[in-house]
């Protein structure tokens, strides 16, 4: 690794750790302040994964679990957008992972009872690799929102996880991706843990209807920023000469 | 100056595993049988393989049966560069049963101004931002006297230790109460 520095994370930017609306956090929040120091070789460093570490059906969810033949059921679409830092520099050659609920609104996990049915051609999960400019794109089928006991009559807005990697492992990142128009978002705990509107606006997916495919599959983007760091400046700098 | 903001966290959620590790969450065959980060030690460097395992404790005292912990070291000389038959990063699900997460990895070494450590990072449900904290090693009292992110951490500072057990090293981690891991922001 190159880099020597790496930005600081805004907190408030963040939720809290004790968001007591959403309950699961009450007993797994941190009373204490962390602890900040500047970031040493361990934190500016990482994993790096090659395009070769993943298999040629890992981005696509509409296949990937499916039976020979078979298709998952749901509205189809193409999840893309860019990853990058905080500079608009495109991460190039980084995991991205996702999860998510099948179009009912249930997930592949024996945790999961909820009544709408599994899909025998849908695992719920899936991968890439970012490409040359950060671009990265998934196929899939439009996750449906589903219940979930938190104390009242709570539904998760339809969405779709995210774990992102980036140069440093201080960059490492989960989040959420959630779809343009549900009236959901405004309404889940676990969405308003976000402080601002402004942040959980970076959240929401817009449905692009440039990457639409005619008679195929709907396509919604989602930019995903990571922390900024020093070691794309300095490829491209060594690069420019 | 930054054009953009950090796209904020959010949980992992109860179902993280279907897309970490999918063979935990049942999902069989998926990524060819083999979740990332599983292997961090192959055959070539078996001798100096030990076990690093964690429980991660509620603010009630319950263990986490629901979170995925990623670990990152150097290896044994101390550096992240490239140990032949090792992988610098590790990823494990604490046991659905008993709360254990295992790694099976090396002892990562010290330099002059670091003790040997471990970054380790959790997410599980009710989480909302990813936990940073850093294992260093019990039998290393003298290295970790000097080393300046174990000093920081001052009286809580034994929080951070990991105990040396038959198979390797146990850590726990307490994210409430009055032995509440220091966790970092870095
Ligand atoms: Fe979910």
């Amino acid at each position: 690794m190159t880099d020597q520095r790496i930005a600081p994370r805004d907190l408030d930017w963040h939720p809290p750790a004790l968001t007591p609306r959403y309950r699961s956090s009450i007993l797994r929040s941190p009373k204490h302040k962390p602890l900040s120091y500047a970031p040493t070789a361990t934190e500016l460093s990482g994993p790096t994964f090659g395009h070769d570490s993943i298999g040629p059906l890992d981005d696509d969810l509409i296949q990937n679990y499916a039976r020979s033949g078979g298709l998952a059921i749901g509205p189809r679409i193409i999840v893309h957008g860019k990853l990058m830092d905080e500079n608009g520099r495109g991460l190039p050659g980084k995991l991205i992972e996702v999860w998510q609920a099948n179009a009912g609104g249930r997930y592949r996990h024996k945790k999961d009872g909820y009544l709408a049915p599994l899909d025998e051609n849908f695992g719920g999960c899936g991968r890439c690799i970012s490409g040359e400019d950060g671009s990265y794109s998934f196929r899939t089928i439009q996750p449906g929102p589903y219940p979930w006991p938190n104390g009242g009559n709570d539904w998760r807005p339809a969405h779709i996880h995210f774990s992102v990697f980036g140069d440093g492992f201080a960059q490492r990142l989960i989040t959420q991706m959630y779809f343009e128009g549900d009236p959901h978002i405004a309404l889940c705990p676990i969405v308003q843990t976000i402080p601002s509107k402004a942040a959980i606006n970076t959240l929401v997916a817009r449905l692009d209807m440039d990457a639409t495919i005619p008679m195929d599959i709907r396509a919604y983007r989602f930019d995903i920023v990571l922390r900024g760091s020093s070691a794309t400046v300095f490829e491209n700098q060594m690069e420019g000469r | 100056m930054t054009a953009h903001k950090e796209s904020p966290s959010q949980t992992a959620g109860p179902y993280v595993h279907i897309g970490c590790t999918p063979s935990v969450a049942g999902l069989s065959g998926m990524y060819g049988g083999k979740d990332p980060g599983r292997t961090m030690v192959h055959p070539s460097l078996a001798a100096s393989k030990i076990a690093l395992t964690f429980r991660v404790y509620d603010g009630d005292g319950e263990p986490l049966k629901d979170a995925m912990l990623e670990i990152w070291q150097a290896g044994p000389d101390g550096s992240f560069n490239q140990t032949d038959g090792f992988e610098n990063w590790g990823r494990g699900a604490t046991d659905a049963e008993t709360g254990l997460a295992t790694f099976e990895t090396v002892k990562p070494g010290g330099l002059p101004d670091a003790a040997p450590h471990v970054l380790v990072w959790i997410v599980a449900r009710g989480i909302n931002l990813g936990l940073t904290t850093r294992v260093y090693f019990a039998d290393e009292a003298e290295q970790n006297a000097k080393d300046p992110i174990y000093r920081l951490a001052k009286d809580r500072a034994t929080t951070l230790l990991a105990r040396p057990v038959e198979a390797g090293y146990h850590h726990d981690i307490y994210l409430q109460g009055e032995l509440e891991t220091v966790f970092f922001d870095v």
